[in-house]
């Protein structure tokens, strides 16, 4: 008994700790490559060459955080059965349809377009190539489309019917299933989580040339579009955050009491706790900070609403307090901090000091891991928050998991935790090489490369054939 | 037909095609260090750089597949196979990465190359372990695997595993027939004259390996009249070897590629008359392990549309990098 506790907690950690870092790819990857779908139409549009340099200087990027992002993923893919396998097989006949949805119509769109994208501009020309771009956009959005409907049925399960077997079966409507109640919000939340992070790293790099040379091109160019991001949907996603977490409220609220460390009930207005120490032996929070009944408002939008607290669950369903509790207040203090740095560049572009003024280009580089950091909190709110459920209120976590022996799943988490931070970690390190570097002013616009030594036919025939796609390109630039 | 059929026979397709796509690309990996360091290696690693995702995604295919469409066979083979499964993801790991690592890093780039081929050789060889714990059988309890998490060890696995990987190894040289000219190619027909030879015999070995696993095998194959038509997979592949190397000695470029690619297709088929219908082999059906029809049917609506587009869209970019293949990449 004893033994089989301990293989279900490695079990945990070690799907939280792949999960975690798998995410931390495509939150960066769904941004960028629309950021490069943006790039590349605004090159074919403008014909502007400063356009055809950032392209090209995060299409590297890109190529590197992509291939992180797909062999962390074939992992997690696999990971349901290896470690959950009981819960597998009941919830398969549901979410099993979704995910190999996400397979059909988003992994082989990104893996087939992909090597078009990065090799094929001189093969194809401009505008299939910008296709392939808006492919591998479009691929990584409907790609965390349904991995979050499935997510999100595991979150707040409709339209099934239980078999004899104790396996979930679908119901009438597969539109019930994929549209669960907490998908649109989940969707919303999550996809500008995704811009943002992408805005807050590429407005890093955007300052961090600015404080070596204000006058680069690629740099102002960068650190311009970035802002624009942080401006406009820092405020939209603390919105978005908002309407989710009322969502919540109505189909986990037990999440939301943890959120909040709402140990005891509240009949006449619940306060808002800023900081303090959840203690969940004495059910209460140490050294709180509150404001009285600002909870109610915000939740209720009433200031004396009555709002239940942890003491109406039953012990064996509540989740854990501490960790939701923190994670939540990362997230929603890194929103606000993105809010500020958006409406400081708003000032500084009515000041017209917005390459200039070195204190925000500072900020702006301290805040570039601010999304990814935000995008794992949020999540850890999620998942940690639906505890002890896999799937909420109906399979127990403790239920879920594969007959395996502790010391296969120590083993393996083992292996993955040195694997993953040496790979990637070293990955990491040559993103960072590649950002240190700062965009060339002169970098050749795609199509416009250098003809390569032999191509795409017997190395005779090369020189000719190349050359005249090459040449047709110029005469289209010039 | 009924539905489970078609799924299976849509999980067989996806297997089939990560077979034929990513069996190359894993077998360059595996090749790799008997090319020089340099031009050749970029050469080949070029060859395959534009494709590999692609391929490996019909692995995440059969997977999911499997996942949605016989969700007990996944909850069942997985935990079974647990330490092959994680050393193939492992290796996939770093052969995925080591694409883009070793451009961005040339003082580590020996480092990377070595990562590629161990990657390539861990991942095939578990692939081939997983294929011959199936084979041999596994223990199976209710509705949940019951055995323990080394019981997918046994000579025979590891016969297996070494049999795969001197096949995609042969996949890998022929692809290099196919996709380079001069020395390189030299080499590669040597190397593919060579693995051929073992796969044959690991071809034999395996299967009369095979014969004395489960009766069900041995009744399938061996008895009459039922032996009249097995017996045309081995002599199929005798003629498909006869024609393999005839090919390679004409020094055609793409032929040999495709019919190292047959005698691949002549090995499923071999599995598929040992241990059709079941998905376990000797213990659980396709029938048994089924999803719901209505899991069944929503997700062949998706299949029957996306399926055919995929296809179009993955030999266009095979199209687009068609003919040799040179040193330069996006780099
Ligand atoms: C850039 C990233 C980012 C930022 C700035 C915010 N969030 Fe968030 N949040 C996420 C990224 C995220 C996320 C990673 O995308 C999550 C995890 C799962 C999900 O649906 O979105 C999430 C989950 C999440 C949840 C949990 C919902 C659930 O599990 O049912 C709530 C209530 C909020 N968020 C609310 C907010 C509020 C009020 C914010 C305002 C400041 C905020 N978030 C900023
Ligand atoms: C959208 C796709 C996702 C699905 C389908 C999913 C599924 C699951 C499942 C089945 C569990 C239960 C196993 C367990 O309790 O450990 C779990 C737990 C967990 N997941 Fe997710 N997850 C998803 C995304 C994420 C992401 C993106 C993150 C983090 C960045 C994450 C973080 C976690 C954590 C921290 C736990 C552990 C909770 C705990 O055990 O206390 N998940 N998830
Ligand atoms: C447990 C849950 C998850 C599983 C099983 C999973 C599975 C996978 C797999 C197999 C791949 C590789 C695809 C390929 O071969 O090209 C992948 C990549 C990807 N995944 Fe996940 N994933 C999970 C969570 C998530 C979440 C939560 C998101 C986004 C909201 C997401 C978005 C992506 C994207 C955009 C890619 C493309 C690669 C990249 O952009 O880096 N995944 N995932």
């Amino acid at each position: 008994m004893i033994e089989q506790d301990w293989a279900l907690v490695l079990a945990r950690l070690q799907f939280a700790f792949t999960v975690s870092f798998h995410f931390l790819f495509p939150a960066f990857s769904i941004g960028l490559a629309s950021f490069l779908a943006v790039l590349e139409g605004l090159w074919l549009k403008t014909g502007k060459g400063v356009y055809a340099n950032l392209y090209r200087y995060w299409l590297k990027i890109f190529a590197i955080v992509f291939a992180m992002g797909v062999v962390s993923g074939i992992v997690m893919s696999y990971q349901f059965g290896t470690n959950w396998a009981v819960f597998s097989d009941k919830a398969g006949p549901v979410i099993g349809p979704l995910m190999a949805y996400e397979v059909l119509t988003a992994f082989f769109l990104e893996a087939g377009f992909l090597g078009v994208m990065l090799f094929g501009i001189n093969k194809v020309g401009r505008k299939l190539h910008f296709v392939a771009t808006l492919a591998v956009a479009a691929g990584t959005f409907v790609s965390a489309f349904w991995i979050l409907s499935v997510n999100s049925w595991m979150q707040t399960p409709v339209g099934y019917e239980m078999g004899a077997n104790g396996q979930f079966l679908p119901g009438e409507s597969w539109l019930a299933i994929v549209f669960n109640p907490s998908f649109p919000y989940r969707l919303v939340h999550t996809v500008l989580a995704a811009y943002l992070t992408t805005a807050f790293i590429v407005g890093a790099v955007g300052a961090w040339h600015l404080l070596q040379d204000r006058a680069n091109p690629g740099a102002r160019k960068m650190f311009s579009m970035a802002m624009w991001m942080a401006a406009l949907v820092a405020p939209i996603q603390i919105f978005a955050g908002d309407m989710h977490g009322l969502n919540t409220l109505e189909h986990q609220p037990a999440k939301v009491m943890a959120m909040e460390g709402h140990y005891q009930s509240h009949p006449d207005g619940a306060p808002l706790i800023l900081f303090g120490v959840p203690n969940s032996t004495e059910k209460r929070v140490d050294y709180a900070v509150e404001i009285p009944k600002a909870s109610s408002l915000i939740l209720k939008h009433e200031w004396d609403a009555p709002l239940k607290g942890l003491d109406t669950v039953p012990v064996e369903d509540q989740p854990p307090v501490g960790i939701v509790f923190w994670a939540f207040r990362v997230m929603v203090g890194l929103g606000f901090a993105m809010l500020g740095i958006g409406l400081w560049s708003l000032v500084a572009r009515w000041r017209k000091s917005l390459y200039d003024w070195r204190l925000l280009h500072r900020f702006a580089v301290l805040m570039g891991p601010s999304g990814l950091i935000a995008v794992l909190a949020g999540w850890i709110v999620t998942e940690v928050g639906r505890q002890p459920f896999t799937v909420y209120g109906l399979l127990r976590t403790a239920e879920s998991a594969s007959p395996l022996d502790a010391p296969a799943v120590a083993m393996s988490l083992l292996a993955f935790v040195v694997v993953y931070f040496a790979v990637f970690g070293m990955g990491i390190w040559y993103l960072l090489r590649l950002m240190n570097k700062p965009p060339e002013a002169h970098e050749l616009p795609p199509g416009d490369e250098p003809i390569r030594s032999a191509g795409i036919t017997p190395a005779s025939q090369i020189a000719g054939r190349d050359n005249i796609a090459a040449a047709e390109q110029n005469g289209e630039i010039a | 037909m009924d539905l489970t059929v078609i799924w299976a026979c849509i999980i067989g397709f996806a297997i089939v095609a990560y077979v034929v796509m990513d069996g190359f690309d894993l077998g360059i990996g595996i090749l790799f260090p008997f090319y020089k360091p340099g031009e050749d290696r970029d050469t080949a690693m070029n060859s395959i750089a534009p494709v590999w995702d692609g391929n490996e995604t019909w692995l995440v295919m059969g997977v999911g597949g499997l996942f949605a469409a016989f969700p007990l066979a996944y909850a069942i083979v997985l935990p079974a196979l647990y330490a092959p499964m994680i050393a193939m993801l492992l290796g996939l790991v770093f052969r995925g990465v080591a694409f883009e690592f070793r451009w961005r890093d040339p003082e580590h780039r020996a480092f990377w190359d070595a990562a590629f081929t161990t990657g390539s050789i861990v991942a095939t060889f578990a692939q081939g372990i997983a294929l011959g714990a199936l084979l041999q059988g596994i223990t199976v309890e209710g509705r949940a695997y019951a055995g323990g998490w080394w019981e997918w060890l046994s000579p025979f696995s590891l016969l297996t595993g070494v049999g795969l990987v001197v096949g995609y190894s042969l996949l890998g040289a022929c692809w290099l027939i196919w996709k380079t000219e001069g020395s390189l190619q030299r080499q590669a027909i040597t190397y593919a004259g060579r693995f051929g030879i073992g796969l044959l015999l690991m071809i034999g070995a395996i299967s009369l390996a095979t014969l004395t696993l489960e009766p069900q095998y041995h009744q399938r194959w061996l008895s009459y009249p039922g032996v009249l038509a097995t017996a045309q997979v081995p002599l199929a592949t005798l003629v498909v070897t006869f024609l393999f190397y005839r090919s390679l000695r004409l020094g055609k470029d793409a032929q040999p590629f495709f019919w190292a690619l047959a005698l691949f297709g002549l090995c499923l088929v071999g599995l598929g008359i040992s241990i059709w219908p079941d998905v376990i082999p000797a213990r659980v059906t396709i029938w048994e392990a089924a999803a719901p029809e209505r899991s069944q049917i929503f997700m062949l609506v998706g299949a029957a549309i996306m399926v055919p587009i995929i296809l179009a869209y993955t030999a266009w970019s095979y199209w687009v990098f068609r003919g040799k293949v040179g040193t330069e990449g996006y780099h």
